[in-house]
């Protein structure tokens, strides 16, 4: 479904050219595919490179970018815009910065229809109030009329994913969905999508930090260091991971069933800088 | 070192009021470290804040070093007791340098030696001294904790109250400021309050732990307890499962 070969985004700053992303491959299926790294490893503007929205002095350049078989570098801006948000949708992190605060939830969700097919104002309303009430909302109707403001965060990241989900896209990224809210409303939200992604048979790409949620989550799992892919294992088998990054990362997780000795820390070797990409 | 009995706060604006934390009582030996976890909303960082000091108005005991204390304090109880936050980029002053955000402390408290206990203060958290004359945003997330920490522990304080001091932080550098914290508190005999919604770090950390929900806290165990699962209220035993991953049965095959 997405197709990217040989990806970089770099950015031209004052002190010289700094690459976000070196060399990246990858593709998704109708799958979850996590990618995870640290804060700075380019994790994200995968992400935003895929949907276009990398703003110069960013630039982005690949062997090939292509979603369902289209060309997303050729693409004018009036094709994009089609496919972003109707086709692939994103959620980010934090609902406090995501939502407009001074329109109530309901209409940004009528928005998305509205924007990206030609509905009627009743249509769009009941596609918002049934979208509401498959991210398991339990008064979809009060909780159509609240501000961004009025609910939680849990809430709020539930209205997000209604709204990025609203016009049944075949790809979903969602940039660290569930970081901002507490663990057990975080099961909640990844059930949520998990259920969207088996019953529509969608796509979905999982840029996490956490390592644990990704393993436990996704089919397969990519990991990031410096702007390239260092590994790329299915799931089930990252406590077998060989590079010593993936190693040196789940070691340093702590336990709670111990044992509970000094932490293993990460030595970072130059080596990984350079290593090729699987 | 520090006891808590039947705490009770209350935050109102006239109209409407809140009752975030209802009759926590714990007691934290000297030397000890005790865990305060639930999630956001249950009330863990305000008992903090009332321990620290920060808190104008609320109810019940608060011994520290065996004396009672309320909720304004003198000098000498303020010294008592440090804090170091959760959000490593909002905590220091943006516009001092780390001499400064240190130095500031033991002026307050008229001490002396100022220029030895900045350099000793450095290294004892992993700082080079050449980071002295350094503003917070030429600092990475977890040098910005450990300049935290540093401020924290200049006035040698016998307590120190740690709320969420890793959540901003990336799992290398948290194991990092972790065992740095594990390290201090050894050699320093610190007493510590840890306030987290992270139960493995918590479990890593301390010796006590006390699960908060809705201001009370509904249980309070061994953390070798919380590592075997052998915990009774069910609140904490729906946290315990979240916190394994979102399959519980592929987070064990992973800590193997």
């Amino acid at each position: 479904m997405l197709e990217v070969r040989d990806l970089h985004v770099r950015y031209a700053t004052p002190t010289g050219i700094v690459a976000a992303v070196r060399g990246v491959s990858l593709t998704v299926g109708a799958e979850k595919v996590g990618i995870v790294g640290e804060s700075g490893s380019g994790k994200s503007t995968i992400g935003r490179a895929v949907l276009g929205l990398v703003r110069p002095p960013g630039t982005v350049q690949a062997a090939r970018l292509a979603f369902d078989g289209l060309d997303l570098l050729a693409a004018d801006a009036t094709t994009l815009r089609r496919i972003r948000g109707a086709r692939i949708s994103m959620v980010l992190q934090d609902p406090k910065y995501s939502l407009n605060p001074v329109q109530r939830v309901g209409r940004q969700i009528e928005e998305t229809v509205r924007v990206h097919e030609r509905v009627g104002g009743r249509e769009a309303r009941r596609r918002a109030l049934e979208m509401l009430e498959a991210v398991r909302i339990r008064d979809p109707e009060r909780v159509y009329r609240l501000f961004p403001h009025e609910v939680s965060g849990g809430m709020g990241q539930r209205v997000m994913i209604a709204m990025m989900l609203v016009t049944g896209p075949e790809l979903l990224i969602a940039d660290e969905p569930t970081s901002a809210l507490d663990v057990t409303v975080q099961k909640q939200i990844l059930t949520i999508l998990d259920e969207l992604v088996t019953s529509r048979g969608m796509g979905l790409l999982l840029i996490s930090h956490d390592l644990e949620l990704v393993a436990t989550f996704c089919d397969r799992v990519l990991v990031m260091y410096a702007g390239r892919l260092v590994e790329e294992c299915t799931a089930a088998a990252l406590h077998r991971a060989q590079h010593p990054y993936t190693r040196g990362l789940l070691a340093c997780l702590p336990r709670i069933r111990g044992p509970h000795r000094r932490l293993a820390t990460l030595t970072r070797d130059p080596d990984w800088l350079g290593c090729p990409t699987p | 070192m520090i006891e808590v009995t039947g705490l009770d706060v209350t935050f109102s604006d006239g109209r409407t009021s809140f009752h975030a934390v209802r009759q926590v009582s714990f007691r934290v030996a000297e030397g000890g470290c005790f865990g305060l976890v639930g999630e956001s909303g249950s009330g863990k960082s305000t008992v903090l804040r009332a321990i620290g000091g920060l808190i104008e108005r609320w109810m019940g005991e608060i011994r520290l070093a065996g004396r009672p204390v309320g909720p304004r304090r003198s000098r000498a109880e303020r010294k008592l007791v440090q804090m170091v936050f959760q959000d490593p980029y909002g905590s220091l002053h943006p516009r001092h340098t780390v001499d400064r955000i240190l130095s500031e402390p033991c002026t307050i408290h008229g001490l002396a030696d100022v220029d030895r206990r900045v350099e000793a203060m450095l290294t004892a958290v992993g700082l080079p001294r050449s980071f002295r004359f350094r503003y917070p945003h030429q600092l990475s997330g977890g040098q910005r904790q450990r300049v935290a920490i540093a401020r924290a522990l200049i006035l040698e304080p016998p307590i120190v109250l740690l709320d969420e001091p890793t959540s901003a932080l990336d799992v290398s550098v948290q194991a990092e400021i972790l065992n740095l914290l594990g390290d201090l508190r050894r050699d320093r005999g610190l007493t510590c309050l840890f306030v987290s919604h992270n139960l493995a770090v918590v479990a890593h950390m301390c010796e006590r732990v006390a699960i908060m929900t809705e201001g009370r806290i509904v249980e309070e165990i061994d953390s070798a307890a919380l590592g075997t699962g052998a915990v009774r209220d069910p609140y904490s035993r729906e946290l315990l499962r979240s916190s394994e991953g979102y399959l519980a049965e592929l987070a064990d095959g992973l800590a193997r």
